[in-house]
């Protein structure tokens, strides 16, 4: 942001060749433990610690929030240097980021709406995982129709007061902050209307976490009741009332439809290459399962969609090919890669034959299992974050302009 | 040297907007409608418009009268051309142009390509035989070539606009290896061609009869091996995934629009999420195609790695078939009963994707053969 002249390619390759030394002298080696799929699994004291140790080093080696001004903690680079260190941990499947919430959905809105005060207290301790965020957005009735969100917050003085519950809270336990939507008016006369953003401390006593068990047996997230918990007016981002929006804007990030978040990984990287390699260990009728016709004609399906999701990747940032719809690659990527994950997990797993049905902790399992846990966990993305048949709907109605049902 | 993934500068866009700007203004799907039903398929004043424009020269060298651009131009405004259903030999004569560049003598070139640029002359090339196989390297079409003349037995298919060519590039199988011989119309007995009644009425196709030509022996092409007929089969298959890759915008528009106006129940048929989830996909397929297109256009025209190269053209040609095979199904449906009548343009889109699907390969085609150039082939 302070720099203006374009990096040269020369420049640009010497700093690839910078970043790639420095992953490959400082990724810690495997842990004796099992690391989760990505931050939404963070179930262990051990797993927490390794992965935000992991993230301050690659902060502290400045290859965090490197387009982020360096008056609030960030490398004040241009885009593309952040580019470079995230695709060079994408080729080597390095660790992801723990604080997800923060660097990826927090932080870019706090960047966005915040004041001064906000972003000076909050955005250095985030990419260094000092303080780790979570979101409190959805509740026990209101998943989908987030609008409808019925968490209260009354002003009481210097502070206001919330009362309800949210649910899905990842990182919930180990989480300082949560940005929170509530209602601070209930009578605004429509359900979009009267809802405030909150930058909400939930490390208090009147903050009660309760952990929920996954389908992979993990944790990783949590139901959070407030009840009369406390929060100072200081923590609104932006207005009283304009919660809706920065909701909004607040997805935008999540789902990468809109660029800003601090970089590095969110989740484990999954490729069909290394699909292509285990078909060639397992075995089919005596042959290679790579020989199979079937599971060569599979292959190359999910192997075309995957260059193709790669492609768009690279077209969406070249706006003369993009005209016709500018926000359409963007809008679409978190149902293109999440559908596209279940898919291909659901298919590694197939891959196997009968060793398909041994799972994590089995000595026989292939690959220790993980794919079994990836495909469940796959889940994880097509319902969290907005479920795809609600980024159907926004992309029916904004992109293509439906009729709302 | 580090080149982009993706290239498209300035020039090409502007090439790109103004081909889709002038054939939206020239070429209406009832205009379409209108040349299907004439004998040539086309409009001739059109064509010779297109010509000045330098649309037919796009591929062709300056000294032999041609623009000298590149793949990415030509790619640019055939998606232009499949969005309108735009027909005309255009296809047949880029590929005719392509394939003459490449493997023909200074002479060869010299003679065809300034009329093939200006489109004075029409081009083709005649490469399917009745089996109906994409592989070239059993051509039943034979040449029987001597030092003095060449004399040709068999017949030819699928031939793309035979009946507008006046220059026909036939591939057939001389001395045991695959050869490329320019034949001019003129040169062929009467009833010769015999039009073939094809899926999409908007082109024109035809048999070619060959016994009878005798040709003189500077008919051959010298480069016109069998590389050279894998090179045009692999353009013709990354310039049809352009025109499939406007096509299905095309189809696209055309149900969204019908979506958009169409009520039952009392409200826009578009707000049903069984029709609107659908549309989502196929708009999904399209930006996957578009991608992939250009892709492969890039490396067409900068690539230095043949396997990355075909591996691109073959990603682009079954991505785009079967996003485009998938949004013509769809658009007969959504538009109910309408959909399934002559004058619902939907049937010019869904003929078009026949069409253009069983050309050049369709989409298992090619997973057939990218499975190894990805994963190699399997042990015998
Ligand atoms: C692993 C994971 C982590 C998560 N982490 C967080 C978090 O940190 N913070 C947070 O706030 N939330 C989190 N969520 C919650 C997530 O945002 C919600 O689960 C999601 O928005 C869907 O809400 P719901 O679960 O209540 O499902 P519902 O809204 O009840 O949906 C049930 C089904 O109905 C479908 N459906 C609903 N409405 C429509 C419609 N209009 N049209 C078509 N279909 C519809 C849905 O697609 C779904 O299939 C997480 C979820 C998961 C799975």
């Amino acid at each position: 942001m302070s720099e203006t002249v374009e990096p040269s390619v020369a420049e640009l390759e010497a700093f690839r060749e910078e970043a790639r030394r420095w992953l490959d002298e400082n990724t810690p080696p495997k842990p004796d433990f099992k690391l989760p799929d990505s931050f939404l699994e963070v179930s262990s004291e051990e797993q927490f610690e390794h992965l935000r140790a992991w993230q301050r080093s690659v902060y502290d080696a400045g290859y965090l929030g490197m387009t982020w001004p360096s008056e609030f903690g960030g490398g004040g680079r241009q885009q593309i240097y952040q580019s470079i260190v995230n695709e060079e941990m994408a080729d080597r499947n390095r660790p992801f980021m723990l604080n997800i919430v923060g660097l990826m959905w927090a932080g870019p809105v706090i960047l966005k709406f915040g004041t001064q005060e906000q972003k000076k207290r909050y955005l250095a301790p985030l990419l260094r995982a000092d303080e780790i965020w979570c979101q409190g957005f959805s509740e026990p009735e209101n998943g989908s129709d987030l609008a409808n969100v019925q968490t209260t917050a009354v002003r009481d003085g210097g502070d206001y007061v919330i009362n309800g519950t949210k649910i899905w809270t990842s990182l919930g336990t180990q989480a300082h902050h949560m940005i929170l939507l509530a209602r601070t008016d209930p009578n605004a006369g429509s359900k979009y209307r009267g809802l405030t953003f909150f930058l909400a401390p939930v490390d208090g006593p009147d903050v009660e976490k309760r952990p929920i068990r996954k389908m992979t047996g993990e944790y990783g997230f949590n139901e959070t009741h407030f009840r009369n918990a406390r929060v100072p007016a200081s923590c609104v981002l932006g207005e009283e009332g304009q919660g809706w929006a920065i909701a909004m804007a607040t997805l935008a990030f999540e789902r990468y439809a809109e660029g800003g978040q601090a970089g590095g990984l969110d989740m484990v990287q999954l490729r069909v290459a290394e699909l292509v390699e285990m078909a060639r260990e397992c075995r089919r009728d005596g042959r290679p399962a790579i020989e199979d016709p079937i599971v060569r004609e599979e292959l190359v399906r999910l192997s075309v969609e995957e260059r193709a999701i790669d492609m768009n990747d690279i077209r969406r940032n070249l706006p003369r090919l993009c005209r016709e719809r500018p926000d359409a690659i963007g809008l679409m990527r978190k149902l293109v890669t999440s559908e596209f994950r279940r898919r291909m997990s659901r298919f590694a797993v197939s891959l196997q034959g009968e060793a398909a049905k041994l799972y994590i902790g089995d000595p026989a399992a292939v690959e220790d299992g993980d794919w079994q846990r990836h495909y469940m966990n796959a889940y994880s993305v097509t319902i969290g974050g907005g479920t795809s048949q609600i980024q159907m709907n926004i992309l029916g109605e904004r992109v293509l302009g439906l009729d709302k049902g | 040297m580090v080149t982009e993934v993706i290239a498209f500068n300035e020039e090409q866009e502007l090439i790109a907007s103004s081909a889709l700007e002038f054939l939206r203004g020239r070429c209406s799907l009832d205009d379409v409608r209108e040349w299907m039903e004439t004998e040539t398929g086309f409009d001739a004043e059109l064509w010779r418009e297109i010509g000045a424009l330098g649309w037919l020269g796009m591929g062709i060298p300056e000294e032999f009268g041609g623009a000298d651009m590149g793949t990415t131009e030509q790619v640019s405004v055939i998606e232009a051309m499949g969005r309108q259903m735009f027909g005309s030999p255009f296809l047949a004569n880029s590929l005719a142009a392509e394939l003459l560049n490449r493997s023909g003598s200074e002479a060869q070139k010299r003679r065809w390509l300034p009329g093939l640029a200006s489109g004075e002359t029409v081009g083709c090339v005649a490469l399917g035989e009745s089996a109906g196989s994409w592989d070239l390297s059993e051509l039943t079409a034979r040449a029987e070539i001597d030092r003095a003349q060449i004399r040709l037995e068999g017949e030819k298919c699928f031939v793309l606009d035979a009946q507008n060519a006046d220059l026909f590039l036939v591939a057939c199988s001389g001395r045991g290896e695959p050869a490329v011989v320019a034949v001019e119309r003129s040169q062929l007995p009467e009833g010769a061609l015999r039009s073939e009644r094809i899926v999409d009425e908007t082109r024109r196709s035809a048999r070619l009869c060959l016994d009878g030509v005798t040709l003189p022996a500077d008919a051959l092409l010298p480069g016109g091996d069998a590389a050279a007929l894998r090179r045009v089969q692999m353009l013709g298959a990354l310039l049809v995934s352009a025109e499939l890759a406007g096509a299905t915008q095309g189809v696209f528009e055309l149900t969204l629009e019908y979506l958009k106006t169409r009520v039952q129940f009392g409200k826009k048929i578009g707000g049903y999420q069984a029709l609107k989830h659908p549309m989502v996909w196929i708009m999904v397929g399209i930006e996957h195609s578009r991608s992939l297109l250009y892709r492969a256009a890039t490396l067409w025209d900068t690539g230095e790695d043949a396997s990355e190269i075909e591996t691109a053209v073959r990603m682009s040609k079954a991505q785009s078939g079967e996003a485009c095979t998938h949004a013509v199904d769809r658009a007969i449906q959504f538009h109910g009963a309408f959909g399934f009548t002559w004058d619902c343009h939907a049937q010019l889109f869904f003929r078009r994707a026949q069409w253009a699907e069983y050309s050049f390969g369709d989409a298992a085609h090619h997973r057939r053969h990218l499975a190894g150039l990805l994963f190699g082939k399997p042990a015998a």
